[in-house]
Order: C-alpha cells, then structure tokens, then sequence
C-alpha cells in the first residue's frame, strides 16, 4: 500500500509521548560549564569600560579579543557582530561572555558598563538608513488610475510577534578534534555551520553541527542559533570545556529576532463595477538594529502585497529601515503575513466604499489561471484562488450569516491569500540544495541537512522515499540532521522542505531504484557493497526569475487559502472572541493528511494570536513583557473549533503534486478576524486587535 | 541577564542554580562557589516517592519539583519552559493530580505520590492515552507533549468520558505553540473509546471526510464544527 497520502505514525511520535525524546537541555557532558551573556541595557551608544564585579579568576569570561576569527554573524551581510565592537545598537546585545561550573552563581555575576549614550531611533519612518529597498512595476499606474471610477487609499499596521516556540533556544559547545562541535535546537544547521567557520576562523571540516529534538522553531530558530552557537563556542574553546548555554524564557524574549512590524499604504484604482484598475502599495518594515534577514522578509513580503489580485497597472515598493529595537527576522509567513494583512483589510475597505458584497468583489478581481501577477508570472493550471473561495463561502453559508449577524455584537468576515512555496526567485538555483539516500539491507537510510521541528519532515520525507522505492514507510529510516554526516539541503524554512527537499529525494529514490534492479537491497549490498545517491535541486526548465528587475517567477507555485472567521465582541470589555474559523488551503497534495491538517491548525491558532492577543509591547527599546504571563498566546480556550478544508491541486513538479503548506495558514486569520470586526462597523486597521483597540475603534466608529 | 536590573534573579535561576552543584560534582567540577550559597537555608535530607520508587536526596528547601526531577534525578521527560506556572509544560500528578513541579518545592511533596512521564511507559508498553496520542498526531514538537498527556492522564483517571468541553478545560493550562489542540482532543476521545480511529476519518453521522471534487479533494478536521453550520443553515432556513 502507497504511504503518501496515508495518515503513518509520526517516526519520533514514540520518543515525544514518552518523554524518551532529548532535548538540547537534557543532554550533559563531562566537565561542562553553563555560560551566559552580559547584555546591553540601553538602546544606542559608546561602551567606555566593562568592569566585572566579580574576582574573576573562578570563571571564564570572554569578549571580542577572544573571538578566534571575523566578529561577525556571517548571514546576508556581515553587519551583526557576535559581541558588541565597542558600540551598541540595541537592548540585549551582547557585550561579554561568561562561563562557570554553577549556574546560580553565574545568574549572580555582575558586570558594570560604562556607557555614553546616544540618541536612538525608534520610529521607522525617522529611521536614517535602509536595508533594503525594492520596487516593483507592471504597466503603467498612470494611466490605470485614468480608469478609475473611484480611488481608495488607507493604511495599516501590523506589530511585532514573538515565536514563542515553546523550547527556548539553547546549545552545547563541545571542543574536540582540533575544532567545535555545536548540539542545539536549531532549524538549519548548515546556517550555523557557515557563521561559525567564519566567526572561528576554523577550517570547515573542524566544525561540525548536529541539531538535537527541537522544541518549535516557526523561523525563530533559523538565524538566532548562529549567533548562540558562536557564544558557547567561544567560551567553549577558551575553557577547553563544554559549555551549554540555554536560555530562560526573559532572556529569549528580550534578545532573539521577532516578527518585522509594517505599516503598509495602498492606493487603489477601482472601475464602476468593481474591476481594480490601479494599485500603488508602498512597504515600510521595521528591521530593527541589523539587517540580518530583512532584505528576504521584505522580498516575501512585497510580493504578495497585491493579495491574489489581478490588475494590469501595479506599483509596490517596498523598504526595510533600521531601528535601536533588536533584530526582527524569521516568523511562519516571513513578511506575507504583514502585507496580506494589509491587502485583505483593503479589499474590505473597497467593498464598503463601493457598497458591493466582499464575495463578488473578490470573485470578480481574483487570480485566474493564466493571469500574469505583479512580477509578469503567468499563473499556472494549478492557481486555485477562485476555488477556496468557492468552498468557504459555501461551507460557512456565509452569505446568510453574514445577514444573520447583522447589526449584532457578532460578525463574520473573510480573507483570500496565497503563499509562494520555497525561496524566492533565483533562491533556490543558488542554494542548489541537495540529499542523499543510503541504502541500508532492510530499506534506506535518508540523509538532509532539513530538520524536523514538528512540522514532520521525517515522516513525509520517509513516505516519499517509501513510495518511490516501493517499500513499506517502516523501513525508511532518517538519519540525524549532523553536518558531518548529511549533506546542505538548504535552509528549513520558506514552506520547502516537502516540495524542494522532498522532490530531491523523490530523484534519489528513484536513482536508487533504477540501480538496484532487481536485486533485493541486502543482496544488492553483498553484491555491489554500500551504495549512496545523491541528487541536487533541478530548476524547472520554464522558471525564470530576475533579481535586477523583480521581473519574472517569483516562486515556483503557489498555495491559495480562504478564511472566513465568525467573532463576537464583549459589550462590556470590548474582548474580541473568534466563535469558529473556517479554514480551506489548496496545498497540491496532502502527502499526509493528518500532519498537514495539523500545519493549518497550527498555524491559524498563531494567526489567532497574531489578530487579536499577542502585543509586544516596547519600553525605551526594550520588550517589556518578557514572560508567558503577560505576552499571552492562545489556549484552548482561546483556540475556537477550526475547520480545515484541504483541497489538492497538483503543482507538476512537486513530489506528488505537493506544494508548500507550512507558512501560508498563517497568512489568513488576522485579515479575517479584522474583517469580521469591521462587519461590526467598527473601523479597524491594526493589529493586535486588543480591547482597548477595539473600545477606541467602536468608540469613533459610527 | 546578569547587568539587566529588569530581570535580575528569577527564582529559576536560583533553585537551579543550587542544582548545579550536584551536576557538576559528578563531572569532577567541584568549585568554591558550591561551598556555600548564602541564599536560604542549607541542604536537607528529601525523600520522594517518584513512579513507584523512593529516592533520597539532599537539597536545599527552595529547590523546586521540576528541578529535583530533572537534574537531579535524570527524569529528563519533564520539561521546564516558563518557570512561573504560565505554560504547564512541566505538569506531573501528584496523588493523582495534575500540578506544575516548576512551582512546587520538593520538599513540600514528600510522603506523596508523585508521577512522571517516564512512569507511563516504564513497562516498555505506551499507555492507551499515549497509544491515543500517537494515532491522533496530537504531537508536533512534542516540547509540551509530557505535560500535556499528564493532564489528560489525570482527566481521564478521573472522568473515564470526558465531553469535549471538559477536555479543553482539562488542558487549558498546557501552552501548545504548536496549536496541536485539535488533535490533543481527538486523542483522549480516541483513549476514552468516544471515537475510533475511524472516527475522525468518518465521523459517526457518516459525513465522509475525503470528498472527490472535480479536481481536488477536500479533508476536513473538526466534525464540531460541522454543527456549527448546520445551525448557521438552520437560521438560513429560519
Ligand atoms: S514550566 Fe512550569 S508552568 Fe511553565
Ligand atoms: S507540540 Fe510543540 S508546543 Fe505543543
């Protein structure tokens, strides 16, 4: 019997039910000592002197004359120091190191800077330097607004959020062999693998990094681990010792990278009847203090900034800006979340001032196969923007609820979305990403650097490799994701892993297969002795893509998603209650159902969160709450039934059909929530959708 | 966080920190700040009774369940996420009741029974609820999974058939990023024997899940929800 498609045990579902699973902070070695950081208290300025108040002849303590190789962050661009190179840029960045065999005394060691403050930046659009900026042009806007009946202008704001993945980042560093081996909890080990090479000077074999069980990454722990890894390894080759280093859950909310906040504006051209004729969109994120990830946030983010849209003329540009706040970066969505916010809040906001119901509005304006999007990329068989629409509103029986509610303190709303799966553009040529397969005497071993954060890498890489060998899942193993024994497979992250990393082994089983013949694998073995496959990432002939111009392909396919959400608002408190979320996503192909029903009612609860209860709320630079107790992400009781919807539609060079699913589920609620408020009349553009945002809005709305 | 005034000592970094010590003293690091702390009263002797077994101990009065159980006595399954009783992460039964260990100080539990994830499988055999959990993919991370089967545990100890609002009460205290709430939901009904594993592929009103559209195929989750349209098409009809 095939596995795709068949709901198979999760490989580690064992270990996690039992407790048996290891996490990076149950593991301990020899001789190891705890380190921490010594961390910026102020937002922007000179460090005069640090002065520990300590003697430190007990401890290990180490600053930028201790870094063996370049004081960087090796990423996009090397401007992030590993320790603060005499100026700090934000709250938290790191200043000192320290390292002992006591955890408690560690927490107790004081470390007086003398700073001379500077003025710092806080507001994006006072922000002296760009990270990046990016325009992108489709005919000419001019003259699309010479069509228009009607021009509807707004703005909207999205903040920060937090991961909050729930296993806080941590790493042991171990000297051996000349060189550092890392273990952490981490996303992309060869990302961690590229800093530490240039951050230690050390030759690339001498560094080895080996993820171990991850608590939850969601783009939190894809650049953050580079730059732990390197704390602990440079105390860990100044000790001579391991050193484990593993946040508490303040430390991690303070320091590590959060979602980029936006304030998009879009000017559209509307015709009489409803056809958009013009769209002028401009980006503003805010990067915080290092350009780390923005320029791709932003990349993502300006190009699903028109929403599944077609329109002849379109103008977006996009910039990135740096701010004394620390660094923003990865968050499930990667800036389309920010923009799609936007541009379904927008579509709203038409719809009203048009009078005209948000269903035909959309149906009339959405993607159609064959329809060329902003960067003039013809959308193929597989753009099924019009059939999720089709199925949510059928399914809700939106219509009559919407008429149902009303005039209540009830409403229901909707958001059309779509996420391109993998890298952008050229990304994924350059990366050339690759995977290989072992043969083992029962079955085969499978070898990427793409971890498994809970999202199932393990268990949809098995079924693939399964299918393609014709051989039972049980007898598909996967090894550990250890530079020293997998290959870069690229990055965990961008909704890839299935369809990039899964169609590479979909090419080696197949190899494998088409060699072994005949031949059972364990005759196969005593015949021929050990055989491995490896295979690269093949770009699709007909994908091109241009950097230079934003012109072209930007993402090999497209996922499409419909939500419809139905809320209810306190009287009293102005609480927003979502009742029941309607989510349906056009994902290719379900390699397993049950894991992917489970990506979407994940990443709505975040979208949940993300609409209306998590506020990052900043002081002088500095998140101000810090803890689970007052930033707060939905329970159970906060998580309403969600109804998932797969719908397939088969992308030709998926394995399968597969696109990606992991990031778009959470492209939908927050525009969907909003929207359902706005059914209350209650004019809303922001989000967190708090209650005192709500009481302000309610109060000032007719 | 050591300059960070805002932070300073949290009570985590205190017990744990009085923790290390042992930790340490195994790998041969003894060092002088072992010696003595300072900070509240010396080590004591602790007994516990941990998944059937007594285990004696000496630590110091502040030192917390969690911390006992994880560095002292290698029963790693137990996590440690917030430290504050804001996540449940850490969640063990004590006399048959789901606590947090982060907030709980070891010395205030001895003489009760105290249950950990580990004992659950101890056998080498997955209990039904764990059995549940693995059918029903109510994992992702599994960061939370240990504190979260212990409070189904301890619901289902209680309430062999629970409804569903009971359930979400139930877990209401177990923080899951992952958003696998769902799926935790079809687990303890899948344990509890409310529904097969059938049973969310075709829910009991023989709704079938898998439905061949024109070009795709449609997979639902949540059949509750299914009576939630059913009433919006009731006022429809209204
Ligand atoms: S760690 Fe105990 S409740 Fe969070
Ligand atoms: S499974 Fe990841 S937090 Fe629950």
């Amino acid at each position: 019997m095939p596995a795709v498609g068949q709901n198979v045990l999760r490989k580690e579902g064992r270990g996690k039910v039992t407790g048996a699973a290891k996490y990076v902070d149950d593991l301990s070695f020899p001789g190891m000592l705890y380190g921490s950081t010594i961390r910026s208290t102020i937002p922007c300025g000179r460090i005069r002197s640090t002065r520990p108040e300590f003697d430190p002849s007990e401890w290990v303590v180490a600053g930028v004359p201790d870094i063996p190789g370049k004081n960087v962050i090796a990423l996009i661009e090397d401007d992030q120091p590993c320790l603060a190179d005499g100026r700090v840029r934000h709250v938290a960045e790191p200043i000192l190191l320290l390292a002992h065999a006591d955890r408690e005394a560690l927490a107790g060691a004081k470390v007086a800077v003398d700073y001379e403050p500077e003025t710092p930046v806080y507001d994006p659009a006072a922000s002296p330097r760009v990270f990046k900026e990016i325009l992108i042009e489709k005919g000419d806007l001019g003259k699309g607004f010479s069509r228009a009946a009607r021009v509807v202008e707004g703005e909207y704001r999205t903040g920060h959020q937090e991961q909050l993945y729930i296993e806080c980042n941590g790493v042991i560093a171990v000297p051996e062999n000349g060189g550092i081996t890392v273990y952490g909890s981490l996303q992309c080990p060869y990302y961690v693998h590229k800093a530490l090479v240039v951050l230690l000077g050390l030759p690339p074999e001498r560094v080895r990094v080996v993820q171990t069980e991850t608590g939850g990454g969601f783009g939190g722990k894809e650049e953050y681990p580079s730059m732990l890894a390197g704390h602990a390894s440079i105390l860990a080759l100044k000790a001579g010792r391991p050193v484990k280093m593993v946040y508490d859950r303040v430390e991690d909310m303070l320091a590590t990278t959060k979602r980029h906040p936006s304030i998009v504006r879009h000017r559209t051209g509307v015709a009489s009847d409803g056809r958009i004729v013009a769209m002028d969109i401009d980006v503003l994120m805010d990067g915080g203090a290092y350009l780390t990830l923005s320029p791709v946030v932003l990349s993502r983010g300006v190009l699903h900034a028109t929403g599944p849209y077609r329109c002849d003329d379109v103008r977006v540009h996009g910039r990135v800006v740096m701010t004394n706040t620390p660094p923003n970066g990865a968050f499930r969505g990667f800036g389309a979340p920010q923009t799609l916010f936007a541009a379904e809040v927008h579509m709203e906001r038409i719809s009203e001032a048009l009078e005209m119901d948000p269903v035909r509005l959309r149906e009339l304006n959405l993607f159609r196969p064959g329809d060329t999007t902003a960067t003039g990329q013809v959308l193929g068989a597989d753009c099924s923007a019009a059939e999720v629409l089709r199925e949510a509103v059928a399914r809700t029986g939106f219509d009559a609820r919407r008429q149902a509610l009303s005039g209540t303190n009830a409403g229901i709303g909707l958001s059309l979305f779509f996420h391109g799966s993998g890298f952008t553009g050229g990304g994924e040529v350059r990366l050339a990403s690759r995977a290989s397969l072992a043969l083992t005497p029962t079955g085969a071993r499978i070898l990427v650097g793409s971890t498994e954060i809970g999202q199932g890498t393990r268990t949809i890489h098995a079924q693939i490799v399964a299918d393609a060998l014709g051989i039972p899942y049980e007898n598909v193993e996967v090894s550990d994701a250890d530079t020293a024994c997998v290959p870069d497979s690229g990055p965990t992250v961008a909704s890839r892993t299935c369809m990039v990393v899964g169609k590479i082994l979909q090419n080696c089983a197949l190899e494998m297969k088409a060699r072994l013949g005949s031949l059972s694998p364990a005759r196969y073995l005593e015949l021929h002795g050990p055989l491995v496959v490896t295979r690269e990432y093949e770009k699709p002939a007909e994908l091109e893509w241009s950097d230079e111009t934003y012109r072209g392909d930007a993402y090999g396919a497209y996922g499409w998603g419909c939500n419809v959400a139905e809320v209810e608002r306190d009287p009293d408190t102005f609480e927003i209650r979502p009742v029941r979320l309607t989510a349906v996503c056009e994902i290719g192909k379900a390699i397993h159902p049950t894991l992917a029903a489970g990506q979407i009612e994940g990443g709505t609860a975040q979208g949940i969160g993300y609409a209306i209860l998590e506020e990052v709320v900043f002081r002088d630079g500095a998140m101000a709450n810090a803890q689970m107790t007052n930033y707060v992400v939905p329970t159970t009781l906060d998580t309403p039934p969600i109804d998932v919807v797969i719908l397939e539609s088969a992308y030709p060079h998926g394995p399968h059909g597969a696109k990606g699913i992991g990031e778009m589920p959470i492209d939908g609620p927050a525009p969907a929530i909003v929207n359902a408020i706005r059914h209350m009349g209650v004019d809303l553009r922001q989000i967190p959708a708090t209650p005192e945002r709500v009481m302000e809005a309610s109060c000032v709305s007719p | 966080m050591a300059d960070d005034s805002r932070s300073g000592f949290t009570r985590r970094d205190l017990v744990r920190g009085a923790l290390v010590g042992a930790v340490a003293a195994t790998a041969g690091a003894k060092t002088p700040a072992e010696a003595d702390r300072g900070i509240g009263p010396g080590a004591v002797p602790i007994t516990l009774q941990i998944n059937g077994q007594t285990h004696r101990l000496t630590a110091e009065p502040r030192v917390v369940l969690a911390d006992a159980l994880r560095d002292r006595l290698g029963l790693t399954g137990t996590k440690v996420v917030c430290g504050r009783g804001a996540c449940g992460a850490c969640t063990v039964l004590v006399d048959g009741n789901p606590v947090c260990s982060c907030l709980l100080l070891a010395a205030e539990v001895q003489g009760r029974k105290i249950t950990t994830i580990e004992a659950l499988a101890s056998d080498g055999r997955m209990k039904p609820i764990q059995e549940a959990f693995v059918a029903a993919d109510a994992l992702q991370c599994g960061f939370c999974t240990s504190g979260m089967v212990m409070s189904c545990k301890a619901l289902l100890d209680r309430t062999p058939k629970p409804t569903r609002d009971e359930i979400r009460h139930a877990v209401s205290g177990n923080l899951c990023r992952c958003g696998t709430y769902p799926h935790v939901f079809d687990a303890v009904e899948r344990a509890a024997g409310i529904r097969t594993a059938e049973g969310r592929a075709h829910p009991p009103d023989g709704t079938p899940v898998f439905q061949t559209l024109a070009a795709s195929r449609t997979f639902t989750s949540d059949q509750r929800v299914d009576a939630g349209v059913a009433e919006a098409l009731d006022l429809e009809e209204a």
